[in-house]
């Protein structure tokens, strides 16, 4: 076995990683490890933009921006959290744009911007252009730019190093176990300090937006290690994903002015949200989604709606709603600036539907898209214990993996994209920092077994179960009864069948038994996580009897503040969830009825 | 329908030479060749052995030979393909097991041409401008998902992999035509180079194999004739 050491570990490539690569690589020995090549990680598939109150068009304060956060966060979010990532971001993106991101411009040369769901001028309620965008490739770009500016700075990275374990001494972090593609070889790296950037876990369902590869590592890791995992019944389901693919549509697409219809040809978010209608905040409009298709108004009575971003479509409802540019110019547009404005989003529609959207409508339902609970943090990017806020000496969690909380129980479009760049950044440099001041905590000799026990079971299963048919019992009871509207009794035969899953899942034995490159072995192992945050899910799901965000229940439908104004903290415990709870941080903002 | 998939089969731990596996899925004129080799993966034989991660076109984890043309595994549909397809690992980079290639050689050449921006401050307080014009004359390059199909389809690079190979060049044609970049001279006598821009002979298989539909080989010609003139028009 091999064992390596280095000062600050990062785990995961993506925007969070490799934002905390750059600056913790600055003063300390660093290393990150990334179970697929860098830009290959999730961050390259945003879309829409990154939300900073940039002002380039119109008037907009980072105090707006906060606002917006914690309304669209269902005042679940840490006021104190929101508040430093919005002040942060105008900063962050100056910091970005001067790394060469090639951000799209406006005519005066300035980073371009465009409305958003839920992105608000505070005085007057109307959109405003907040969220700062590459086309429709913002993620790409962002990913792109730091991985580039990582090989200018000569990072270390360890590619397809699949971490399996944290290891830890005394309550305080050693290093992690890390498994080779490559060989199968069982690595230890040895580490003052190491951050979780994983990333989410959407392939917990079935239709989602998510990679192959988001299946919830950095919690499910942690959460075997005795750190507990906060708010994770709020997952957000993304109103426009391509009709049974789960592909995403971005947002930006409503924010171009396009708009959902129904089977009647019905605009029907001004039912839902009579003031911004279509760019009302996700989990209000995933829900009113649902609503429609139960009435039986999906398109033909199935369950998808149409989204039209046909220029006759979006000049006819501009026009109906006086919708103006920043500038006061009626909003018009023409086909030839949709095809500029979203050129990969008509790609998406051209390959996986034959259809294009400057001609057609594209047909789309809800994707599970985003978690917004995790490993919980401060606003340091320092991992909680407990609810009272004892914290685990070098340990680090940032970007989706982790909840600080600044997305509450529902995330704001483009929030996901300041949130990598903002919490890996500061990430990176606490790390750095807290590694100066520490020593190495001794290697236990049993560094590996457990993860090693973990891969034998794998190969020694009896085989009388396939991995292939869990995975997709799990997605299908997850889709059924953990999705946008939830019930107890659903919740439930959720809850009892991903017991039975997992009791199942021990007879499972991986088809590939050699060494070299067995995706399969890791592949069952990413199942296991799965099937560990399906259940804390659930488990989280079931005791919050309110509807918050994207937590939505037919059986209680209202927001309770008095009860449930808190966050959620779910620890594994011999088999079994054990929950907690522990205050909202509220600053400015007093919670009060959401309405759009 | 039933869709016969002809795969290149390679396990380094157990075989002396390469092989190929037939195997018949049960599949939709939608689906992707992604999920037809999923469903084997899953339900015939666990050790076919593939890179994948977003499943649509972004990520750039699943280039293969599929047909004999590079293609993103998850961009191309049985519709688009027929009902006898031929799956093997991209040429030119060695073969480790089944469908998947050591990419180390694709990356060092990326490394090599300094693909990252030069210029900017540490702690800038403002943007810095660029025209919507100036944005526009790079846009094309900055679309690369270091895939390695258009490398992997090119006769020179087949020839010689000391040749730097195309979607290098589109990483270096995209900081050379940034209008704020300051290091385009420093790249340009990179590439050229006997192993640089000389080796492209304009075959065209690059942009024809591109899934992100860049325009390569123009890319290359911008690169040529700015290292003849000295010039970024």
């Amino acid at each position: 076995m091999k064992t390596h050491q280095y000062e600050v570990l990062i785990v995961g490539a993506g925007g969070a990683g490799l934002m905390a690569a750059l600056y913790a690589s600055r003063s300390a020995s660093t290393a990150v490890l990334s179970k697929l090549y860098p830009t290959r990680s999730h961050t390259g598939t945003a879309q829409g933009g990154v939300g900073a109150a940039l002002g380039n068009l119109e008037e907009d304060r980072p105090e707006w921006h906060t606002f917006d956060s914690v309304k669209g966060s269902d005042y679940l979010g840490d006021q104190d959290a929101i508040e430093f990532m919005c002040e942060a971001a105008p900063q962050v993106i100056y910091e970005l744009e001067h790394m060469g991101l090639p951000f799209s411009r406006n005519p005066d040369g300035t980073i371009a911007q465009r409305p958003f769901g839920g992105h608000t001028n505070n005085v007057t309620g109307k959109p405003v252009t907040r969220a700062c965008y590459a086309a429709d490739r913002t993620g790409h770009m962002i990913l792109q730019t730091l991985y580039q500016q990582c090989i200018k700075n000569k990072v270390t990275f360890f590619d397809e190093f699949h971490v399996v374990d944290l290891i830890t001494v005394n309550g305080s972090v050693a290093g992690v176990v890390a498994l080779e593609l490559a060989t199968g070889e069982m690595h230890v790296f040895h580490a003052k300090a190491v951050i979780f950037a994983t990333g989410g876990h959407g392939r917990v369902w079935d239709v989602t937006s998510n990679a192959y590869a988001y299946t919830g590592d950095g919690v499910a890791i942690t959460l075997r290690r005795g750190v507990p995992a906060e708010d994770m019944e709020f997952f957000q389901f993304h109103p426009t994903g391509i009709y049974r693919l789960g592909i995403l549509i971005t947002e930006g697409v409503r924010g171009e002015g396009g708009v959902l219809i129904n089977d009647k040809g019905e605009r029907f978010m001004e039912r839902y949200a009579p003031k911004v209608k279509d760019l009302a905040s996700r989990d209000v409009i995933s829900r009113a989604m649902y609503l429609e298709m139960q009435e039986g108004r999906g398109v033909g009575g199935k369950r998808y709606l149409y989204l039209d971003v046909r220029p006759e479509t979006v000049n006819k409802y501009a026009a109906l709603d006086n919708r103006t540019r920043p500038d006061g110019s009626p909003f018009r547009v023409t086909g030839e600036e949709i095809l500029a404005k979203l050129p990969d989003i008509i790609d998406f529609c051209h390959v996986y539907l034959g259809v294009d959207p400057v001609t057609q409508p594209m047909p789309v339902q809800q994707t599970a898209h985003y978690a917004m609970g995790g490993i919980p943090t401060n606003v340091h990017a320092e991992v909680y214990l407990d609810e009272k806020g004892a914290i685990m000496p070098g340990l680090y969690a940032a970007g989706e993996v982790a909840c600080v909380s600044v997305h509450g129980a529902n995330r704001l479009g483009t929030n996901s994209l300041l949130d990598i760049v903002v919490f890996g950044k500061e990430a990176g440099l606490r790390a750095a920092e807290f590694s100066g001041g520490a020593s190495f905590q001794p290697l236990p000799g049993d560094a590996a077994d457990f993860a090693r026990e973990q891969f034998a079971r794998l190969r020694d299963g009896s085989g009388t179960e396939k991995a292939a048919d869990i995975a997709r019992e799990m997605k299908t009871v997850m889709d059924d009864h953990v999705g946008v509207f939830r019930v107890k009794d659903g919740m439930q035969q959720a809850l009892d069948k991903i017991r039975l899953l997992k009791e199942r899942y021990k007879e499972v034995r991986a088809g590939d038994q050699g060494s070299a490159f067995n995706t399969d072995m890791l592949n069952i192992w990413e199942l296991s996580n799965l099937l560990d945050l399906a259940e804390v899910t659930t488990v989280s799901a079931l005791a919050r009897e309110e509807s918050r965000g994207g937590h939505a229940r037919d059986d209680f439908p209202q927001r309770d503040d008095k009860k449930w104004l808190k966050h959620t903290m779910a620890w594994m415990r011999e088999g079994d969830v054990k929950l907690r709870y522990k205050p909202v941080t509220i600053t400015k903002y007093q919670p009060k009825e959401r309405v759009y | 329908m039933k869709v016969t998939l002809k795969i290149f089969r390679y396990n380094p731990e157990t075989d002396m030479k390469p092989h190929y596996d037939r195997f018949v899925v049960e599949a939709e004129a939608t689906d992707r060749i992604l999920d037809l080799l999923e469903s084997i993966k899953n339900y015939q034989d666990g050790t076919l052995s593939y890179r994948r991660s977003c499943a649509h076109g972004i990520c750039g984890s699943d280039a293969m030979r599929i047909n004999g043309v590079n293609r993103l595994a998850c961009k191309a549909l049985v519709k688009d393909v027929g009902n006898k397809v031929t799956v093997e690992p991209i040429l030119g980079l060695p073969v480790e097991k089944d469908l998947i290639v050591d990419m180390e050689p694709f990356f060092d050449h990326y490394r090599s041409v300094m693909p990252y921006f030069v210029g900017g401050e540490e702690n800038p307080k403002k943007e810095q401008m660029q025209s919507p014009e100036d944005r526009e004359r790079f846009d094309d390059t900055t679309k690369c998902i270091l895939c390695a199909a258009c490398t992997t389809s090119c006769p020179s690079f087949w020839a010689s992999g000391e040749y730097i190979g195309p979607s290098a060049m589109v990483n270096a044609h995209r900081f050379i035509f940034d209008s704020r970049d300051q290091a385009a001279a420093e790249r340009l006598k990179i590439l050229n180079d006997q192993y640089g821009v000389y080796r492209c002979h304009t075959i065209f298989n690059c942009t024809d194999a591109c899934p992100r539909e860049i325009q390569i080989t123009k890319a290359i010609g911008e690169l040529k004739k700015a290292i003849v003139t000295a010039r970024l028009d």
